[in-house]
């Protein structure tokens, strides 16, 4: 981002219970409807009141890559978050905090302090959350915007509760505004105005949105953070737009249900995390025997098993990779973004319906739980939909088998209801015609013939799939490399870098299976310094690659304590690795959330 | 497309079928001679047969084990799933197309074991399946261990001085559970069982059927003679179905008397597929367009702005 346009960082911390996804929604929606892009990141814990959260939006003109590395407005709703984030608070930031309740810390130098007497300025309100509402008329004074753009906000965000809520809000929010007029220093410039207008989107809203768009008629989910955001929005929007939501009793049912539904030619996924995906995983088997195509959605976390629930991490690579016994390909891809999850989705479901197998998309906390801007031309609501070798209007013509040995591996799908194609679709291995060749029959000419054509027509279908590419210069001191959704803290990275003479490139992978190995070696093939970027310990991807393609990254930058990467921590890395030669280097998370 | 040599090929006929033999699948069972599945296939056919259903609108859906074979011998679309997986995918076929009648089946290990937490929430949701068990009381395709309702101090391989585990009741769990149809039959009895189907599969409702289907190979204890010395037929006794308290006394019944027959049933509650918005005065979802309307697309959109 450079240096001359609006780069500003507001964070909004308190306990659980505080209410703080509410300013933050005003703002968002403040900022997107004036043009602005926004990036935000709501660290918090497992706890439904107390614990500690910290919401972090950051605010630019052009496209936002990261919740970036500093904070310029800090809004303390009670005394922890003071304690804790006084001190990140850096020349030209403001922190504001309900003077009745917190003690303010010793700040940096340039450090403007702004107390809000809640109390005298509400009037002795007895709403709990009076000093969000407070907080957001002076924050609209520091940054310079009119009052009326937060009036209009609380209205339709707080229509529904009545006039009467809408008012007394309005009314705290103007005497924060007017507090902040008379007694803070605004921040230098006003906010700009973008050019038009931006929607407000969270990566879950952007995966469920996508399975919508792409033609999902089916859902189904077991409650599991940070995948529930997607089971939200189908719940709220299932009925109207004729899509079926299911809460099941746990993922093998949900699974299987998915299975069932798919199998009779709807489109039909199904979302969770990581400890959710383990018991999928035999379903998914069952998917790619008897060749019902469908989606799985894992939003990975902080692991191994329960691990920290509202943390994010890319732990589960290896488990996507391996999900299921026995010798079978899956779709995998792993979104950059929100708006790469929203397109994925329906990429995916082609996919899968024409390879009639099952496909994998791997988000994780960050993506999924993110609030983002996007401009809405960017979003296709009409993908193309292919589906396929499914017939729904056939035509009996003698004796049909459900799976045809093909040039392409591809059999054309007749899903039940229709006459003249009665089959039977086994979980066991069957011959062209599905009897099974497992029990009485078995036959190892068949069951040959049967693994090369599942394996042959998921190979003509992958071969569609566009390689990654190199982004940035050809030559760099440092090619970094990662998946998923570390495409925009990596490429932010490498802008600070190259303003500091050290030329970066990146190679972002989307797609884990089909695995471009030709492709990545080639892009590989004149890189001076490869160096891996990955949410994890172990390295899942620097392994993966290194089987895939036999390379051997020079360095990793690896990070494991649950908070995702912010640009410096790649920064300071790539910094570290060319001065030290350091094999694996562990960013420290500074703010504590 | 080349022809199997294995599969007899089957044409589907595009009218009713004129003997229950037509319901015949592509290959012959493999169960073992005189196993009690080759009734509970024969009575399933049968009762397919009287109630004039045509092949192409049955969907026969499985989970693993010696009886979770029956799809494969059946002239129905079938789905031959995972070991206790049969409710959840014949529930997401049924809702993705609930003009098929869908009927899963299974064994005892396969539903009441490793499947149990899905018959309980498939009871509770009454959604309108029929479920056979064949209930062995023992693990036949993995030759002779206990089952969840194998007898306490029954001798298997898995338990060679006596099980110290008590059997679960499927009858009275199903009942408290939901479902709205629940059943008894006894192989050795295909006509009383051909009933028992025909009522479960015209319910509207969840519909559970366990019948005894014994295994001559690996329970002993259980065979056709211990069952018809036994069984006792609920409708010879002037059992009232609606009344779930006496039909939870007749399912704890286990001695000299064990009772068959119709144990509860009640209409009063709507099914799943009934009641669940989405397809209500709209064509099975299956059968919908896929995506989404401009207007659809256009409020969403909207209301992200």
């Amino acid at each position: 981002m450079s240096k001359d346009t609006l780069d500003l960082t507001i964070a909004v911390g308190g306990a659980a219970g505080q209410g703080i996804a509410t300013p933050g929604n005003v703002l968002a929606r403040i900022f997107a409807r004036r043009g602005l892009h926004l990036y935000s990141y709501n660290a918090h814990q497992s706890i439904i009141r107390g614990g500690h959260i910290l919401l972090m939006l950051r605010i630019g003109e052009q496209e936002v890559l990261s919740h970036g590395d500093r904070m310029d407005l800090l809004v303390c709703l009670n005394q922890d978050t003071m304690d804790r984030h006084l001190r990140h608070m850096g020349e030209g930031s403001s922190v504001l905090y309900n003077s009745d309740a917190v003690e303010p810390g010793e700040p940096k130098a340039g450090v403007q302090l702004c107390p809000m007497p809640v109390k005298e300025l509400s009037h002795d309100s007895k709403n709990k959350v009076i000093q969000n509402t407070l907080s957001l008329g002076v924050m609209m004074s520091l940054l310079g915007l009119e009052f009326g753009v937060l009036q209009d906000a609380l209205k339709q965000m707080l229509g529904k509760k009545g006039d009467h809520v809408v008012g007394e809000n309005v009314v705290v929010a103007r005497a924060g505004f007017d507090h902040a007029s008379r007694n803070f220093r605004p921040l230098p410039k006003p906010l700009p105005q973008g050019p038009k207008p931006l929607g407000v989107w969270a990566g879950n809203d952007a995966i469920a949105l996508g399975g919508a768009a792409a033609g999902v008629k089916f859902y189904a989910a077991y409650p599991m953070s940070p995948a529930s955001g997607v089971l939200h929005w189908m719940a709220q929007n299932g009925r109207s737009l004729g899509i079926m939501v299911r809460q099941v009793e746990d993922e093998i049912g949900v699974a299987n249900m998915t299975i069932g539904a798919a199998h009779m030619g709807v489109r039909a996924m199904c979302a969770t995390s990581g400890g959710g995906f383990a018991l999928m995983t035999e379903a998914i088997g069952s998917a790619a025997m008897m060749e019902i195509p469908a989606v799985f959605i894992n939003v990975m976390r902080a692991g191994p098993s329960t691990g920290v629930p509202t943390k994010t991490e890319q732990g589960d690579l290896r488990q996507v990779l391996g999900a299921s016994q026995g010798d079978f390909e899956r779709f995998i891809v792993a979104p950059k973004s929100a708006l790469d999850a929203f397109d994925s989705m329906p990429e995916l479901f082609n996919l899968v319906d024409r390879a009639q197998c099952p496909g994998i998309l791997l988000s994780d906390l960050l993506i999924s739980e993110g609030t983002f801007s996007f401009d809405p031309d960017d979003v296709k609501l009409h993908p193309e939909i292919d589906r396929g070798a499914l017939v729904l209007d056939p035509s009996p013509n003698g004796d049909y088998h459900r799976y045809a040995d093909t040039k392409t591996g591809i059999s054309p799908r007749v899903p039940p209801g229709h006459e003249g194609f009665v089959h039977v679709v086994a979980t066991d291995e069957h011959d062209e015609a599905g009897t099974l060749i497992s029990d009485e029959f078995t036959n190892p000419l068949i069951r040959r013939r049967m693994v090369e054509k599942r394996a042959r027509k998921f190979e003509t279908v992958a071969a569609d799939i566009a390689p990654p590419e190199l982004e940035g210069p050809k030559t760099a001191e440092v090619t970094l490399v990662g998946f998923g959704s570390t495409y925009g803290v990596i490429r932010e990275a490498i802008a600070q870098l190259a303003d500091d003479g050290v030329k970066a490139n990146h190679l972002a992978i989307k797609w884990i299976v089909p695995f471009h190995a030709e492709a990545v070696a080639n892009a590989l093939a004149k890189a001076k310094r490869i160096v891996i970027v990955e949410n994890n310990y172990t390295g899942q991807f620097a392994q993966y690659m290194r089987g895939e393609t036999g390379i051997t990254a020079h360095a990793h930058i690896r990070k494991y304590d649950g908070e995702p990467f912010t640009p410096h921590h790649v920064v300071e890395g790539v910094r570290e690795i060319l001065a030290r030669e350091t094999p694996v280097y562990v960013p420290t998370q500074e703010v504590m959330v | 497309m080349s022809q199997s040599t294995l599969a007899t090929p089957i044409t589907e006929l595009p009218r009713t079928p004129s003997a229950p033999k037509e319901y015949k699948g592509r290959v012959a069972p493999d169960w073992c001679p005189g196993c009690g599945d080759f009734g509970v296939l024969n009575a399933l056919q049968r009762a397919c047969f009287e109630l004039g259903l045509m092949p192409h609108q049955l969907l026969v859906v499985s989970g693993i084990g010696c009886s979770s074979n029956l799809p494969g011998y059946m002239n129905a679309y079938g789905m031959h799933t995972l070991h206790g997986r049969s409710l959840p995918v014949a529930t997401g076929a049924k809702l993705a197309n609930h003009e098929l009648t869908v009927i899963a089946t299974g064994g005892d290990g396969d539903g009441y074991g490793i499947g149990g937490n899905h018959l309980m929430h498939t009871a509770r949701r009454n959604i309108d399946l029929t479920y056979i068990v064949m209930d062995n009381q023992i693990y036949g395709l993995t030759t002779g261990q206990i089952s969840p309702t194998s007898r306490f101090d029954m001798k298997t391989k898995s338990t060679p001085q006596g099980s110290v585990e008590w059997p679960i009741n499927p009858l009275t769990s199903a009942i408290m559970n939901g479902a709205s149809y629940v059943a008894r039959g006894f192989s050795g009895d295909p006509k009383h069982l051909t009933e028992l189907i025909k009522a479960g599969i015209q319910h509207e409702g969840f519909a559970l059927i366990d019948v005894f289907s014994p295994c001559v190979t690996f329970n002993l204890d259980n065979d056709f003679p211990f069952f018809k010395e036994r069984v006792t037929k609920l409708e010879d006794e002037g059992h009232d179905p609606s009344d779930w308290k006496s039909a939870c006394e007749k399912a704890m019944e286990w001695g000299e008397t064990i009772y068959t027959g119709l144990f509860f049933r009640s209409t009063d509650r709507p099914t799943l597929d009934r009641l669940e918005p989405v397809l209500q005065n709209a064509p099975p979802l299956a059968r919908r367009p896929l995506g989404l309307s401009d207007d659809q697309a256009q409020a969403l959109m909207r209301r992200m702005m």
